[in-house]
């Protein structure tokens, strides 16, 4: 068992069909152990029931999952090296934060002075020490959640599932929880796989995202990647915000393409690492911080440059965003840091401007 | 105590004429009851003994209850009554649990008409629902017949005028009381909390004794004290459905009054049944209140 | 959804067997020609027939009907008038007897009201004289008082479960409290008290027990009528009568059941 084994996790051609309604189509993936893996994606998108095939609690119709080299496709949820984290946390209100914790020991007939010394480490792992006499109903929904973990936490899983761990949290709470459920992850070394609706969730948390829409994985990678080198425009829009041209190949080179785009109302140039041909119909991709806003025409040569007018600016303390109309009459998305402290914005609305971007900031996407 | 608000003439009416009423034809009947329950039986119109002589002295005696309680005749009796009502009670428990469950986990088109099905016979007149029994367990009844088509028996089995058919008949009558609160606490219940168990090594039957009974407790009760309560003073299923040798409070009372004409005792037979109902109505509404608050 | 086990599938089918087998065989046996009510004999339709020729059993429909009627209309003014109070007044002096009081009919086993009731009459009659004659007036208070229990629980609950801005509301814009409740409460708490009424009207028909003890010689209610016939056993033109009350119900309760359906679609999962 080496530190970094890639496909701790095997999930391999898993399919579940609901009636007609195909929730997972023919998924495959290798999760390695102690990654923190997110599936992301919208509503319906089958990630909870992905979730549930691996927990037990649904059987896939087709397809087989392995973890640690064992077949658990057909074990039973008790039996499966695997807990989960309920999205609505599951706490049992007719028992203790205690009992809650220790009931899954119980469960395994644990001795009890087993029981009581882990329940100990798992509370004071979770910072729960003062609450742990107390009944559900007396917690609030940060102090719950961290009962739910505990509750999942403390049979050592092989893998812990954690289902919208944080959505039921205010905002504020919720940026705060990220950060130690991360830490928590780190120091035990358990496989977590977090299924999440959130991008920028699954952004900070995980070490690799699989997109997730329609039953199907559209990309799998690493955050930075998904971010910046979008495989598709399903993938580009759900993760942040972009500006995407249509257009049309119109020459190839070593490194770049040039795409004609009657929307950018000019030529962009961007880095060709797709096979793409002369005639193609592609899109360029830019995310709003990768453009620069400014009053003279920049004069970088290389720049794909583009006159537009100030639509509407907003400010947001840290950056401001714009929404520029270029002469096209397409509206793109712009944001800037706001590094100097200064009342004066040093554009306004109706200001004629220039967007600006690097060719290699910009993705080609194909479909 | 704190100062009770200043109200509106429209609300001291409101609140008056339902507590006058209940006053009068609630608390006050009860008053009376015992009032007669501690005189002596005499022939006359009406037929007991006034509580003040004519001297104006208290004239109140306890025979009634000394009655009660030596005669074991009545011991038999209330023990009978409180015997028959568990059974039926738990028979409803064993029946309605897994229907309540079944319907509550049903997919939600097919569990509307599952309902009406339940609430359906109590629209029905409750006689008439026991009256269909004496039919059924008739000698030559539908049950009667078909065991003998079958084979099974070559003479007809007496079933109507027992003990059984009584107990048929409670359990029959009380079903949908069972059924009702039991419904109501486990369609609330979250399933999570059942897969939760699972997901933290308990079998099927492990999560359903730790998570789905514990948290149906209140649905329990409710239904139970709803089917026991009124089973106890029951007077239709055992007339209709019992043997003239059984014996239920509801019968007796029914018969001392009405037959007997021994008013005084009649009501002595009905505080006493009260008095063994006092705490299952006040843990009853109890239970309800709690209910109340834990659905606010 | 999850499948069922197959064990609570069977206890299901033998549950809902059990409900419905003798109200099936009593629909089925009025159509037995036989006068021997339980040996069949043939189709027929003649014990409806006769059940429309037996003038003692139109009276005590018909006083049955008078009876379930005014107590229900009875019980739904005064079970509002109690559930608005437990509900809205807050407290007031001897809240808690009230509240005693009006939930205790709904357990209390029939014998016990009938009886306490009874004695309530005849001491009155003693007393003042009145009731003379014990009858629709008896069994109507008598229905009234327990029926105006269930009536009570049905509208609590629905005020309970009603937002109560929306009163505060009608207040903010200038309402006075009594007008607030003919505008506002009473509006929308109207079909709790609509049911109510269908209930404590089905109460009504139905009690045996509390009529039996609360009237006197000459006023029979349907069930009485009933239950003096078949005191004696199964008889066939009871099968018809049972069959066409199975018949109203059942009607009745599906035309609710499909108006209610239809008037709030996926009101609650």
């Amino acid at each position: 068992m080496s530190e970094k084994q890639k496909d701790f996790i095997r999930i391999r051609g898993v399919s579940k069909l609901f009636g007609d309604f195909v929730a997972v189509d023919n998924v495959n993936l290798d999760i390695g152990r102690g990654e923190l893996f997110s599936i992301l994606g919208g509503s319906g998108c089958g990630k909870s029931t992905l979730l549930r095939i691996m927990a037990g609690f649904e059987t896939p119709t087709a397809g087989t999952i392995e973890i640690d080299g064992v077949d658990i496709t057909h074990l039973p949820p008790y039996e499966r090296p695997v807990n989960m984290m309920f999205q609505s946390y599951a706490i049992f209100p007719h028992m203790t934060v205690e009992d809650n914790i220790a009931y899954g020991l119980r469960k395994d007939r644990v001795a009890r002075p087993e029981v009581t010394a882990r329940v100990d480490d798992v509370i004071n792992l979770v910072k729960l020490g003062e609450f742990r006499k107390r009944k559900p109903e007396q917690l609030s929904g940060g102090q719950r959640q961290r009962v739910a973990l505990a509750r999942a936490l403390i049979k050592r899983p092989k893998v812990l599932l954690l289902d919208e761990p944080l959505a039921a949290l205010d905002k504020k709470l919720r940026e705060h929880t990220q950060f130690e459920l991360m830490a928590i992850q780190d120091q035990l070394g358990v496989t977590f796989i977090v299924v999440t609706h959130d991008q920028e969730e699954a952004m900070t948390l995980s070490s690799r995202i699989a997109v997730m829409e329609k039953g199907c994985f559209l990309q799998v990678g690493e955050p930075k990647e998904i971010y910046e080198y979008p495989t598709s425009r399903f993938v580009a829009d759900f993760i942040g915000t972009i500006n995407m041209f249509e257009g049309t190949v119109t020459q190839l080179g070593d490194e770049t393409i040039i795409v004609n785009s009657a929307e950018a109302g000019t030529n962009l140039h961007a880095l060709g690492d797709h096979a793409v041909e002369v005639g193609q119909h592609v899109c360029i991709a830019v995310r709003p911080e990768k453009i620069f806003i400014s009053r003279d025409e920049p004069e970088n040569a290389d720049d794909i440059k583009v006159r537009g007018v100030v639509d509407d600016l907003g400010y947001f303390g840290n950056l401001s965003l714009y929404r520029v109309r270029l002469s096209s009459g397409k509206v793109i998305q712009v944001s800037s840091q706001n590094r100097q402290r200064s009342a004066k914005r040093f554009v306004e609305w109706e200001d004629e401007i220039w967007v600006s971007w690097r060719p290699r900031s910009a993705v080609v996407l194909r479909d | 105590m704190a100062a009770v608000k200043q109200r509106d003439w429209w609300e001291r009416v409101t609140i008056a004429v339902p507590y006058l009423w209940l006053l009068v034809f609630f608390l006050l009947p009860f008053a009376i009851i015992l009032k007669i329950s501690l005189a002596d039986p005499v022939i006359a119109q009406p037929p007991f003994t006034p509580t003040f002589d004519e001297q104006g002295s208290l004239s109140i005696t306890a025979d009634n209850f000394l009655f009660l309680l030596t005669d074991k005749l009545y011991a038999v009796t209330y023990l009978k009554s409180i015997v028959m009502a568990t059974a039926a009670t738990i028979l409803c428990l064993a029946l309605g649990f897994p229907m309540a469950f079944g319907i509550a986990r049903s997919a939600p088109s097919t569990r509307g008409v599952l309902l009406l099905l339940i609430i359906l016979p109590f629209w029905i007149s409750f006689l008439l629902r026991v009256y269909a029994w004496m039919g059924l367990l008739n000698n030559y009844g539908v049950i009667n017949n078909m065991l003998i088509w079958l084979g099974v028996i070559d003479q007809p089995v007496r079933l109507l005028y027992t003990d059984f058919a009584i107990f048929i008949g409670l359990t029959y009558s009380y079903l949908p009381f069972m059924v009702l609160p039991l419904y109501a606490t486990l369609e609330r219940m979250d399933i999570d909390l059942i897969e939760a168990a699972q997901d933290l090594g308990a079998s099927r039957t492990e999560a359903f004794w730790d998570v789905t009974w514990p948290l149906a407790r209140a649905g329990v009760i409710a239904g139970c004290l709803l089917v026991f309560i009124p089973a106890m003073g029951e007077y239709v299923v055992p007339y209709l459905l019992g043997g003239p040798e059984s014996l239920l409070i509801g019968r007796v009372l029914f018969d001392e009054f009405f037959v007997n004409r021994d008013w005084p005792l009649a009501s002595a037979v009905t505080i006493m049944l009260l008095l063994l109902l006092v705490a299952p109505i006040v843990f009853m509404q109890r239970n309800q209140a709690r209910e109340i608050d834990a659905q606010q | 959804m999850k499948k069922q086990s197959r064990l609570i599938i069977s206890i299901l089918v033998f549950g809902y067997a059990f409900l419905y087998i003798p109200l099936i065989s009593v629909v089925f046996y009025s159509f037995n020609d036989s006068k021997l009510a339980t040996v069949w004999g043939g189709f027929s339709t003649r014990w409806y027939g006769e059940l429309f020729r037996n003038e003692q059993i139109l009276d005590a429909l018909f006083l049955s009907l008078r009876i379930a009627a005014s107590s229900a209309t009875l019980a739904t003014i005064f079970g509002t008038m109690a559930g608005l109070i437990l509900v809205r007044f807050g407290r007031f002096r001897g809240r808690a007897l009230f509240s005693g009081m009006i939930t205790s009919p709904l357990v209390m086993p029939e014998v016990i009201t009938g009886l306490s009731l009874l004695l309530l009459f005849v001491s009155m009659q003693q007393l003042f004289g009145w009731p003379g004659q014990r009858g629709f007036a008896t069994i109507t208070i008598a229905h009234t008082t327990f029926a105006m229990a269930y009536v009570a629980v049905i509208v609590r609950s629905r005020l309970t479960a009603m937002d109560e801005s929306l009163e505060e509301a009608a207040m903010d814009l200038g309402c006075r409290p009594l007008r607030v409740v003919f505008d506002i409460t009473l509006p929308l708490i109207a079909p709790a008290m609509i049911s109510g009424w269908l209930l404590a009207f089905t109460l009504s028909l139905d009690d045996l027990v509390i009529a039996s003890f609360v009237s006197g010689p000459g006023s029979s209610t349907l069930p009485m009528y009933i239950f003096s016939k078949v005191k004696l056993g199964v008889t066939p033109d009871i099968n018809a009568l049972a069959s066409l009350i199975i018949l109203v119900v059942s009607v009745t309760l599906l035309i609710a059941w499909i108006v209610t359906r239809k008037t709030q679609p996926r009101a609650s999962s």
